[in-house]
């Protein structure tokens, strides 16, 4: 295949779905099938597109790669900087190297499954829902056209930003999909709860798009920042070890680290890290379909690609500044850890998996702030794809409960609360089935499932560095080893209270296998939970790593910075370059000791004997308070009401609004008005007692021609006449001032 | 007669149409409407045609027209155009043509006066941008004030007449100052033409600093920069909703234009000297902008604050003193234009149907008013500066050449880092905006009645909305237009200030 039809290719695969949005908004809105169809053949599309990039990315030598890893590149002329005649220019463009080879095989592929899965989910073919911005059980959804347009330009943005070869258009899709997420997550934007604490979809859209804002305000900060040191925002240019050696001439290798923390504060916003994860719990109010598109596929995996496609910066900030690492790698592992004790006390099947994405985006994080590039990438492709299997399993339950629901007319019972589901396994076969690959995925059970291969890098990643001297990954070992228990402990427990034992309300007894729309999606994604794990089995790890493709993950997508890592290190701003670790039985016992350990800790408290219908969860009674502050949370949505949102309403409504504007600005404007008034009027009796009627006579003609006017104007015209002698006077001020030369002595005064 | 010259006071024939044709009947009504729309559209065609014969190649005026006026005091007719003004007499003849549409059936009294004053408006407004003459300029200027004080007046809400004096007064007695500060510069150098006076500043350079003060009173009153906006609030909420686009798309544009137009290329040395202190204002401005838009019970009113936070970050890019900061901020007025000012019109929509503006009765409009909605979430994604749309470009433009801007001292980023907050803000009270009027269930029954708009207003939303996209995805073109003349300024401003040492 020619360069260029690569490249034509490469601008076509986000340019599809972006198209498809135009579409369905202007034309065939009123036409849901049309619609519809319109969004699958053009991600679709993208996906065929993207495999044959990638696959033809797959095919290069690694060898050559790791020399000119940005093997596709085309980019057009697009805002002027500096001097437009010499043309420097800001340049808009695309380019694949193997990172992004990756993501382009996995991101629109799992789209695509998200997209054919969203019609059976909103129930295409059955009548029509009446209502529109809330939820039609059973019946089609009336917005599916917009929901369709939206879906389209969120994948629209996410590719935009896989191909992006700089940092501004990445900004764009990332901001694209910011939007996206705010609508979708408010599609139902009429929706009301009985429960008054119970955040609406609306109000959980813009608490997305606020939170998230935040951290990319900051980002945009340090795009501007980025530009200002390299001169460039293309990551080839700006990230070669040339670029870098030149910024860190420049402003040092700490401010660098600096750079790469207001970049990487964009991520924190994106990938929920904490403290800015609040968001992301709450965005499940939005059909299921966009909560596997906003948790899996897109949104909050871009907040992760985007500090390992900036990685050889934060690489060099780190070796200037080690806090950088510390604070990086800090966020992640807490976050991994918090996240993952909040899913363990939650009831909602999505609460759980909320969590449980931000336990581990923790991971990915985590595994960039001790240096882990391969690693942190392995696991973003595994965890797309179980996770976004895990979603749609979980919106295929909710679906099922939704139909027991309509069949048993009870619409106060909870679809979502996992207390009330058990023995959907019999029902629900085909979701069981996937959803328990997800979910061992998930839990990183062994040897098997794409999660071990990839959580297991983070882990012997960080225990090479730790056994090499560094404290900090050592206790990131720790956090992380622990957290990884607690998935597998709260994803059997999932499993347990959805699937087995028996039915526990009508709802759950009368729920059904989805259709096909919905289970074909699970079944295919299922196959890459399990296989993409396979891409990356350590060489040296026993019989398997030689016998599958010698860790063909690590070796690639190295590739990508390999080359430019080396000469940084040769240039003394880095300590090493990437490596190859040495295979060590420690953290894969460690591994299989948690994933094993968690999964049966799971059956034994949930699984053994599933919970009877009424029966409290097993956890309330040993944790106690503990429980009831894990359900809630943590308590931090009602921390950052008290600290930061209740006193700003405070502050721009009293302070700043009454007592500012309208107190001080606006009462000295009234003061300075009122003087002049009084003044006036002492003028006005003057004016009435000292000069005579002949004033009074061209006053009246003066009346007579502004008649027009004159039943708005009553009372005002002696104020006209005021300003036109205060016109007049000060002309006469300045006239004679000039003619007598005293400004010249005023200026010479003041300086 | 040259070109310029007919772009300004073409409006003027369509007052005299107007004039001839009324006979006071409903009839004589509606061919005034469509005389005035006439007119303005043809005036939108002059001046594309003044674009097409733009050469953006040369950084000095062009299509030049200058005579005599009153020799003996030095005062001339003289027009110019040049990359710093091209955009923004564009911004005037679009604005005026679409709020002159906009008008259509919201003004229901004084038909024939209403767009005589319009019309007035638009003379007045492209003779700012396009007059080199201070004199002829501050006619100009002062000119603008009157019909938009009985635009206002007459056909404004209900604090009309407070509105309307505060407005005039305020712009006025800062208009003084300047007024001063011109007969100095005019009478030291004879002359009162503009690039007469930047050659010869070494006359008043003494002056300077009390000149730029005249001059930057007057402009950040208009602006307005921070603590000088108190009138903009009033003026916008009640003025009617032509009065309000005209205002905030190109009234503002007036005080940041004066600015680069003038205090810039007159006063270098206390433009670098004020430098800080004016960003440090227009921070102020961003942040406090932004802040009072948040507790805002009613739509217009926020629309109207918001503008204060976004001049502020015009402001800052202007006196980051650096090529990109200049055009981002003479672009990021274009966008505000074209974003508030489509706000105001959508608010205007709202109005002519429901009477009211409060917030509290509204929402789920967007069940009622489907495309009109999706409308007004684009447009409010513009003004929060979303990329791909206008407000993104012109604000990262801007935060580019604050961060590089050694004018504004050694640590040029502290600057750009609170600007940023502003752009926070901008996304809490916008989005909490959209949501109010927009989302929700629609549980007030006088919403229900709600028509979704009609052909007219969707042409007026599309015109706005092609060049919120077109600068979005594809600006070159509009910084294309300014570049030279910019880099001109930018050089001037620097040599200045290095023969000064």
């Amino acid at each position: 295949m020619t360069e260029q039809t690569l490249q034509l290719l490469t601008w076509l695969i986000p340019a599809m779905p972006l198209l498809s949005f135009f579409l369905i908004m202007l034309f065939t809105k009123h036409n849901k099938t049309l619609s519809w169809l319109l969004a699958w053949a053009a991600i679709i599309a993208s996906w065929v597109m993207g495999w044959i990039v990638a696959f033809d990315m797959f095919g290069r030598d690694v060898d050559h790669l790791a020399e000119h890893p940005t093997a596709i590149h085309s980019a057009v002329d697009w805002l002027p900087f500096g001097d437009y005649a010499k043309g420097l220019w800001l340049q808009m463009g695309v380019a694949v190297d193997p990172l992004t080879a990756v993501m382009l095989f996995a991101i629109p592929f799992i789209i695509a499954m998200i997209m054919i899965y969203s019609v059976g989910y909103h129930n295409y073919g059955q009548p029509e829902g009446q209502v529109r911005g809330v939820p039609n059980h059973g019946q089609e959804e009336p917005l599916l056209s917009r929901f369709f347009a939206f879906m389209s330009l969120f994948a629209g943005g996410m590719l935009t930003l896989v191909v992006a070869d700089n940092l501004l258009l990445l900004f764009v899709g990332w901001e694209i999909m910011g939007f996206c997420s705010y609508a979708l997550i408010g599609f139902w934007y009429a929706r009301n709860y009985d429960d008054p604490k119970k955040i609406t979809p609306r109000k959980a859209g813009i608490k997305a798009f606020i939170t998230t804002r935040i951290a990319d305000v900051v980002m945009l900060l340090g795009i501007v920042y980025f530009y200002s040191v390299f001169g460039t925002l293309n990551f080839s240019e700006a990230l070669s070890a040339h670029g870098l050696e030149a910024a860190a001439t420049a402003v040092g290798p700490a401010m660098l680290g600096v750079m790469a923390l207001l970049l990487f504060t964009g991520t924190v916003g994106k990938s929920a890290q904490f403290p800015l994860h609040v968001w992301l719990p709450d965005a499940m109010e939005g059909p299921t379909p966009v909560s596997a598109v906003i948790h899996a596929a897109a949104m909050v995996s871009a907040g992760v690609y985007m500090i390992v496609r900036i990685f050889p910066l934060i690489a060099v900030g780190m070796e200037g500044n080690p806090n950088v690492g510390l604070i990086i790698g800090g966020i992640g592992a807490f976050t991994a850890f918090m996240a993952a004790t909040i899913a363990v006390a939650q009831n909602d099947v999505k609460g759980v998996l909320a969590y449980s994405t931000i336990s581990q985006l923790g991971y990915m994080v985590a595994a960039i702030g001790i240096g882990a590039y391969v690693a942190a990438a392995f696991h973003l492709i595994t965890h797309a794809f179980f996770k976004a299997l895990l979603f749609l399993g979980s919106g295929s339950i909710i679906h099922g409960m939704e139909h027991g629901a309509g069949h048993v007319h009870d619409h106060h019972t909870d679809p979502q609360d996992m207390r009330n589901m058990g023995g959907l396994a019999k029902k629900m076969p085909k979701t069981f089935w996937t959803f328990v690959i997800g979910g061992f995925a998930l839990s990183g059970f062994p040897i098997l499932t794409a999660g071990f291969w990839s959580k297991d890098e983070i882990l012997a990643d960080a225990f090479f560095q730790s056994s090499h001297g560094d404290a900090f990954a050592g206790v990131v070992f720790w956090t992380l080893a622990i957290a990884a228990l607690l998935t597998a402990f709260y994803t059997m427990r999932q499993i347990s209270l959805t699937f087995l034992g028996e039915p526990r309300t009508p709802l759950a007894e009368h729920a059904h296998e989805s259709n096909n729309y919905m289970t074909i999606p699970l079944i295919l994604l299922s196959i890459f939970a399990v296989a993409a794990g396979w891409a990356g089995i350590p060489e040296e790890f026993p019989i398997l790593g030689p016998m599958v493709n010698n860790n063909f993950f690590h070796h690639y997508v190295g590739a990508t910075i390999e080359h430019s890592l080396s000469e940084l290190e040769h240039a003394g701003l880095l300590a090493h370059g990437l490596e190859t670790l040495p295979f060590n039985w420690f953290p894969l016992a460690t591994s299989l000791v948690v994933a094993l350990g968690g999964l049966f800790l799971g059956w034994w408290v949930y699984g053994r004997k599933p919970l009877k219908s009424g029966e409290r969860d097993p956890l309330i009674a040993p944790l106690g308070p503990l429980h009831q502050f894990l359900q809630n949370k943590w308590y931090w949505d009602e921390l950052y009401q008290a600290v930061f949102i209740n006193p700003t309403i405070y502050f721009s409504e009293v302070i700043v609004y009454e007592i500012m504007d309208k107190g001080l600005i606006d009462g000295t404007l009234h003061l300075i008005a009122r003087t002049f008034y009084t003044i006036g009027g002492y003028v006005k009796t003057f004016e009435q007692r000292v000069i005579s009627d002949g004033v009074d006579w061209l006053k009246d003609q003066f009346l007579a021609m502004t008649k027009e006017f004159r039943q708005l104007q009553t009372g005002r015209i002696q104020e006209y006449t005021l300003v036109s002698m205060l016109i007049a006077v000060a002309l006469a001020v300045v006239v004679l001032a000039i003619n007598y030369g005293w400004f010249n002595q005023l200026f010479t005064i003041i300086p | 007669m040259g070109i310029l010259t007919i772009v300004t006071f073409l409006p003027l024939l369509g007052v005299l149409v107007i004039l001839i044709a009324n006979r006071g009947d409903k009839e004589s009504e509606n061919s005034i409407k469509w005389i005035a729309l006439g007119t303005s559209i043809v005036t939108f065609i002059v001046s594309l045609i003044v674009l097409g014969n733009f050469d953006k190649g040369v950084s000095g005026l062009q299509m030049v027209e200058k005579a005599n006026w009153i020799p003996s005091w030095g005062i001339h007719y003289y027009l110019g155009i040049d990359g710093l003004s091209i955009l923004m007499l564009l911004l005037t003849t679009f604005i005026s043509m679409v709020s002159i549409a906009a008008s259509w059936t919201a003004i229901q009294h004084q038909i024939k006066q209403y767009y005589i004053f319009m019309l007035l408006m638009e003379v007045g407004m492209s003779g700012v941008f396009l007059a080199q003459d201070l004199f002829l300029f501050y006619v100009f200027w002062e000119f603008t004030l009157i019909p938009m004080y009985f635009l206002i007046g007459i056909w404004g809400g209900k604090e009309r007449i407070y509105a309307s004096i505060k407005f005039f007064l305020y712009t006025m007695a800062g208009s003084l100052l300047m007024l001063l500060a011109i007969l100095y510069m005019g009478i030291t150098n004879e002359t009162f033409a503009l690039p007469e006076l930047i050659e010869g500043r070494a006359a008043f350079a003494d002056a300077q600093n009390i000149l730029f003060l005249g001059f930057a009173i007057a402009f950040a009153i208009k602006v307005p920069v921070f603590p000088f906006h108190s009138w903009l609030p009033d003026a916008h909420t009640q003025a009617p909703t032509a009065g309000s686009i005209i205002l905030a798309g190109v009234l503002l544009k007036m005080g940041t234009y004066g600015f680069v137009r003038f205090n810039l290329p007159l006063f270098p040395e206390a433009s670098i000297h004020y430098a800080p202190a004016i960003a440090v204002l227009a921070i102020i401005g961003i942040i406090y902008g932004a802040l009072v838009s948040l507790p805002q019970k009613d739509v217009k009113k926020l629309v109207a604050y918001s503008s204060v936070s976004h001049l502020g970050f015009v402001m800052l890019g202007i006196f980051s003193l650096n090529e990109a900061g200049i055009q981002g901020g003479i672009l990021q007025g274009v966008n505000h234009g074209l974003s508030t000012g489509a706000l105001f019109f959508l608010v205007g929509v709202l109005y002519e149907q429901r009477h009211t503006r409060l917030f509290s009765e509204y929402g789920g409009v967007w069940k009622a008013m489907p495309v009109f909605s999706v409308l007004a979430l684009i447009v409010t994604l513009s003004s929060m500066g979303l990329p791909g749309l206008n407000g993104f470009v012109g604000e990262f433009t801007i935060l580019l050449g604050s961060m590089g801007s050694p004018a504004l001292g050694p640590h040029p980023w502290i600057y750009t880092a609170f600007a940023t907050t502003g752009v926070i803000l901008a996304a809490v009270y916008l989005l909490w905006m959209f949501q109010r009027v927009f989302m929700g269930p629609l549980d007030n029954p006088k919403n229900k009645a709600l028509k979704d708009i009609n052909t007219r207003e969707l042409v007026i939303m599309l015109s706005f909305l092609f060049f919120i996209i077109w600068i979005g995805v594809a600006p070159s073109g509009f910084f294309g237009l300014m570049d030279s003349s910019v880099a001109h300024l930018v050089s001037s401003v620097g040599t200045a200030v290095v023969a000064g040492h």
